[in-house]
C-alpha cells in the first residue's frame, strides 16, 4: 500500500512537472518533407521555420511562451504525410503546424486537420480551387502569380501564348484559368498554343501542352514553340517542375530562341531552385513571385542578413553555404509571424479562436512588403514580376500592391 | 487435417485474433480518453495501416518465399486495390459546395461535365469491393498468362513486373489520356483520390468505422494466413515449394508450372488488392505515389527482414519496419532512408532467415555460451 502511495506521489510530481514546463512553451509542428524527392525544396522551409521560432523566441516569445517546434519528416510520401499530422495533432497536440509543399500533401492532410479542427499554413504558390475551414494559405493564388504576370506581358504587347507544364493538378488547373482569362483579354484560341483538349462532344475545354515529372525530352516540344514564336509576338507560360526545367531550357538555348525573340515567364522557379539548377540559358527569362531576395526595401536586407546570421550557428543537419531566399520561405517565415499576432489578438493558443483572429484580417509588414490574411482564408500582397540574372537572382521589373488572394477563379473570367 | 504445425502456433494464432480483433477495439471504444489502458483512434488506425501493409507482405511472400517468384509490382495490384475502392468512396463525397458539382472535384476543374462510363459502376460500394480484387486479379492473370508462358523467370520476371509498376505509375500520374482526338479522364492524376467523407453511409473518419476497419483488416490477415497455413499442408503447396527449389525437375515430372504459377500469382494479386481496399479508408487517400517502384521494394524489404518462407516473417517484417518508420521520421528527420538501406544490408549480410529465424541462428551461440559457462564454472 505504502508503495502504490510513493508511486502515485511521483507520478503525479512528474505530471505537475510536465505541466509546468508545458506552461512555458507552445508546440507547434513543422511537417516537411526531409527525405525523398521532395526534400530538396522543403529542406529549406525547415530552416527558415527554425530561424523564424528562434527570431520569436530570442524576442520573448509568443504571449510570453517560448515556441517549441516538433520537426517530423513527411518522407515524400502522402500516407505518411496524414500520419504525422495526425500524430501532431493527436499526441503532441500541437497549436498550429506550418507545413506541406505539393498539393497532393495538403489534399491529404486536410481530413486531418478538418477532424482534429486544428490549424495548418500552408506557404507554397498553388492551383487554389480550396478553402478549408482549417488552414490558411499564405501561398500564392493563381490571381496573385499567373495572371498579373500575363497582364504585364500583355501590356508589352504580347499576343501569343504557349502553355507549356507538367502534368499534375497546378499546371493543369493553372491553364485552364489562363485559358479562361486570356480569352476574355481577347486573345483568340489559335493564339493559345500548346494544344487544346476536347471534351467527347468535340467542345474545347483547356488547353496546354503537358509532360510527365522529370521528363527531359523537349526536342520536339521546342520545335513547336519555335514554330509558334515565328511571328514574334509570342511568349511561354512555363508551369514545369523541377529538373525538366533544366533540358527544357537547355532544348530552348540550342534552338536558337532568345528571351528578347519569346520570354519564358516560369512560376516553379524561385532562388531556392536555382542553387542546383544552371542559370545559364535562364537568363533574361521571367518570373513572378510575390517575393524576391534583390527586393530593395530595408526590412528586407534585414531580414536576409539575420538569417544569413543565423545559419552561421544553426543545428546541425542545417546546410550553411550558398543559401538564398525564396518566396516559399518568406511566406512560411509570414505564417509564423501572423500566427503570433493572430494568438495575440485571440489571447489564446486555441485554434478556432486564432482562426477567428485571421479571418478578422490581421496584416505582418513581411519582407516582401505588408501582408494582411482575409476572410477567405487568403492573403492580400504584393506581387513582383522579375527578369532572371546570371547569379540566380532577380531584377524587378514591375510590381503589382496589395493584390487580394482569391482562390476560386475558374468559370469567374467568362461570364 | 490439423494446418498448424504444432501447439504453440495454433495457440499464438489464438490469443493473436482475440487481442486483434476483440481486446484493441474494445479497449478504444470503452476505456475513456484518460486511461492508460485506452487504444487512441490515432493508433488504431496506424495499425490498420499496418495491417493492410502486412496482408501485402504476406501475398508477396506466397510468390517470393514459397514459389521463388521475386514479384517487384506486388504494390501496383495493392494500389490498384485501393484506386478501386478510392473511386466509391471520391463518388460518395456529396456536392461541392463552391462549384455546386456532384462529380469529384478533378473533374470539374478540368472541365467534365459527366462521369464517364468507366467511373460509373463505381457509384456502387458492392462493385468497387469487387473490383477492388478483380481489377489486380485481371491484370495479373494477362500479365501472368503472357510472362509465364513464355518461360520468363528468375531476375527477368523481377524486371519485367518492375517495368509494369512503373508503366502503369506513369499512367496513372496523367490526368487525361488523348485517344484518337478525345480526352478521357484518368483517376486524379498526382494528387490522387482524397478528402472523403462517408464510406457505406457511414462517417469515414468517426472512431466506430475506423473500428470497423481495423477489425476488417485484421480479419483479412488471419484469413490470409489460415490460408497460407492450409495450402502448405496440401499437395498443392507441396507442388509449389518445388516450384521453387527445382522447377525444370517438377515441370519434367509432368506438372504444368505454368498452370500452377498463373494461379498463385492471380490469387496473390486479389490479396494485395484486397488489402489495398482496406488501406484506403484508413489513410484517407491514394494517388500513384504507391505505384512507383520503391514502393514494391519496401515489401521486398519487410519479407526479406521478417522471414521469407515464413508464415509468419512477412506479418512481423512489416509491422516491425513500420514502426521504426514511424519512430524514426520524428526522431531522426531525414534520415529514415539510410536506416531503411541499412536494415537491408544487414538483413542480407548477416540475417538470411529474417526475424523470425533469428532465434534459430543465435542457438548455436548461445549453446556454446552456456556449455562454456557449464564447464568453466565448477573450476572457479
Amino acid at each position: 500500500m505504502k508503495l502504490v502511495k510513493k508511486l502515485t506521489l511521483g507520478l503525479s510530481l512528474v505530471a505537475s512537472a510536465f505541466s509546468l514546463q508545458a506552461e512555458e512553451t507552445v508546440k507547434v509542428g513543422v511537417l516537411h518533407s526531409l527525405s525523398g524527392t521532395m526534400a530538396i525544396s522543403e529542406t529549406s522551409l525547415r530552416d527558415i521555420l527554425l530561424f523564424t521560432f528562434d527570431e520569436i523566441n530570442a524576442n520573448g516569445g509568443v504571449m510570453g511562451k517560448m515556441i517549441e517546434p516538433v520537426v517530423v519528416d513527411g518522407a515524400s510520401d502522402w500516407p505518411t504525410f496524414a500520419e504525422k499530422a495526425e500524430q501532431l495533432l493527436a499526441q503532441d497536440k500541437v497549436s498550429a503546424t506550418f507545413g506541406c509543399w505539393t498539393s497532393v500533401s495538403r489534399k491529404f492532410v486536410l481530413p486531418v486537420y478538418e477532424k482534429y479542427n486544428s490549424l495548418l499554413f500552408y506557404p507554397v504558390q498553388y492551383e487554389g480551387e480550396e478553402m478549408s475551414p482549417n488552414i490558411f494559405y499564405t501561398a500564392e493564388a493563381v490571381n496573385q502569380q499567373a495572371i498579373p504576370a500575363v497582364d504585364y506581358l500583355l501590356e508589352e504587347g504580347y499576343k501569343k501564348f504557349y502553355l507549356i507544364g507538367t502534368d499534375y493538378v497546378y499546371p493543369q488547373t493553372t491553364n485552364l484559368v489562363l485559358f479562361e482569362y486570356l480569352q476574355s483579354k481577347g486573345i483568340p484560341i489559335e493564339n493559345i498554343g500548346g494544344g487544346l483538349r476536347k471534351d467527347a462532344d468535340g467542345e474545347v475545354i483547356s488547353a496546354g501542352k503537358y509532360t510527365p515529372f522529370s521528363h527531359s525530352d523537349y526536342q520536339q516540344i521546342v520545335a513547336e514553340i519555335k514554330a509558334f514564336a515565328a511571328s514574334g509576338d509570342a511568349c511561354v507560360i512555363n508551369t514545369v517542375n523541377g529538373d525538366s526545367n533544366v533540358s527544357l531550357f537547355k532544348e530552348i538555348a540550342a534552338s536558337g530562341l532568345t528571351a528578347d525573340d519569346c520570354p519564358i515567364v516560369s512560376y516553379s522557379l524561385s532562388e531556392d531552385e536555382f542553387r542546383s539548377l544552371p542559370t545559364k540559358d535562364l537568363v533574361g527569362h521571367l518570373g513572378c513571385w510575390t517575393y524576391f531576395q534583390s527586393l530593395d526595401t530595408p526590412a528586407n536586407k534585414e531580414f536576409v542578413a539575420n538569417f544569413q546570421e543565423w545559419l552561421k550557428t544553426a543545428p546541425a543537419g542545417v546546410q550553411k553555404e550558398g543559401r538564398v531566399t525564396c518566396s516559399p520561405m518568406v511566406l512560411s517565415y509570414n505564417g509564423v509571424y501572423l500566427w503570433k499576432a493572430a494568438v495575440e489578438k485571440a489571447g489564446t493558443f486555441e485554434p478556432e479562436a486564432v482562426i477567428a483572429a485571421l479571418k478578422s484580417g490581421i496584416s505582418f509588414d513581411g519582407p516582401g512588403g505588408t501582408v494582411t490574411s482575409q476572410e477567405n482564408h487568403h492573403m492580400t500582397k504584393n506581387v513582383y514580376i522579375g527578369e532572371t540574372l546570371e547569379d540566380g537572382q532577380f531584377e524587378i521589373l514591375e510590381s503589382f500592391e496589395n493584390v487580394y488572394g482569391e482562390p476560386f477563379l475558374k468559370g469567374t473570367f467568362m461570364k | 487435417m490439423n494446418i498448424f504445425d504444432n501447439k504453440i502456433e495454433f495457440r499464438g494464432f489464438l490469443i493473436g485474433a482475440l487481442v486483434l480483433v476483440f481486446l484493441l477495439p474494445m479497449l478504444n471504444a470503452l476505456t475513456s480518453p484518460d486511461s492508460f489502458l485506452h487504444v487512441s483512434s490515432f493508433q488504431l488506425s496506424l495499425w490498420g495501416k499496418y495491417v493492410t501493409y502486412a496482408v501485402l507482405a504476406m501475398s508477396l511472400n506466397i510468390l517470393w518465399g514459397y514459389t521463388g517468384l521475386l514479384c517487384l509490382c506486388q504494390s501496383l495490384f495493392f494500389a490498384l486495390g485501393a484506386y478501386a475502392f478510392g473511386m466509391y468512396l471520391v463518388l460518395h463525397i456529396g456536392i461541392d459546395e463552391v462549384y455546386n458539382t456532384p462529380l469529384p472535384v478533378f473533374m470539374d476543374f478540368q472541365g467534365y461535365t459527366e462521369l464517364p462510363w468507366y467511373w460509373a459502376p463505381f457509384e456502387y460500394g458492392a462493385f468497387a469491393v469487387f473490383a477492388a480484387m478483380a481489377i489486380p486479379g485481371v491484370v495479373a492473370l494477362i500479365f501472368g498468362i503472357l510472362v509465364f508462358r513464355s518461360r520468363i523467370k528468375g531476375v527477368y520476371f523481377s524486371i519485367i513486373t518492375q517495368a509494369l509498376t512503373y508503366a502503369l505509375m506513369l499512367l496513372f500520374f496523367k490526368n487525361n489520356l488523348e485517344l484518337f482526338g478525345q480526352s478521357y479522364i484518368l483517376f486524379g492524376g498526382n494528387n490522387g483520390l482524397n478528402d472523403f467523407k462517408e464510406i457505406f453511409g457511414a462517417d469515414v473518419d468517426s472512431a466506430s468505422t475506423q473500428r470497423w476497419l481495423f477489425i476488417g483488416s485484421v480479419l483479412l490477415m488471419l484469413s490470409v494466413y489460415l490460408l497460407v497455413a492450409w495450402v502448405l499442408k496440401t499437395k498443392f503447396g507441396k507442388v509449389q515449394q518445388a516450384i521453387r527449389d527445382s522447377e525444370n525437375r517438377i515441370r519434367f515430372s509432368g506438372y504444368s508450372t505454368t498452370s500452377y504459377k498463373l494461379l498463385i500469382f492471380t490469387v496473390c494479386a486479389m490479396i494485395a488488392g484486397a488489402a489495398g481496399a482496406l488501406y484506403v479508408p484508413q489513410v484517407g487517400g491514394i494517388n500513384a505515389n504507391e505505384m512507383t517502384p520503391a514502393k514494391s521494394l519496401d515489401v521486398v524489404v519487410w519479407v526479406a527482414f521478417g522471414g521469407r518462407g515464413t508464415k509468419f516473417g512477412p506479418v512481423l517484417g512489416a509491422v516491425v519496419v513500420s514502426v521504426l518508420k514511424s519512430f524514426f521520421l520524428r526522431a531522426a528527420p531525414d534520415s529514415w532512408l539510410i536506416i531503411l538501406g541499412a536494415i537491408f544490408i544487414f538483413t542480407v549480410l548477416f540475417m538470411p532467415n529474417g526475424l523470425v529465424g533469428l532465434p534459430q541462428q543465435l542457438k548455436p551461440w548461445i549453446d556454446r555460451l552456456k556449455s562454456r559457462k557449464a564447464t568453466t564454472s565448477p573450476v572457479s
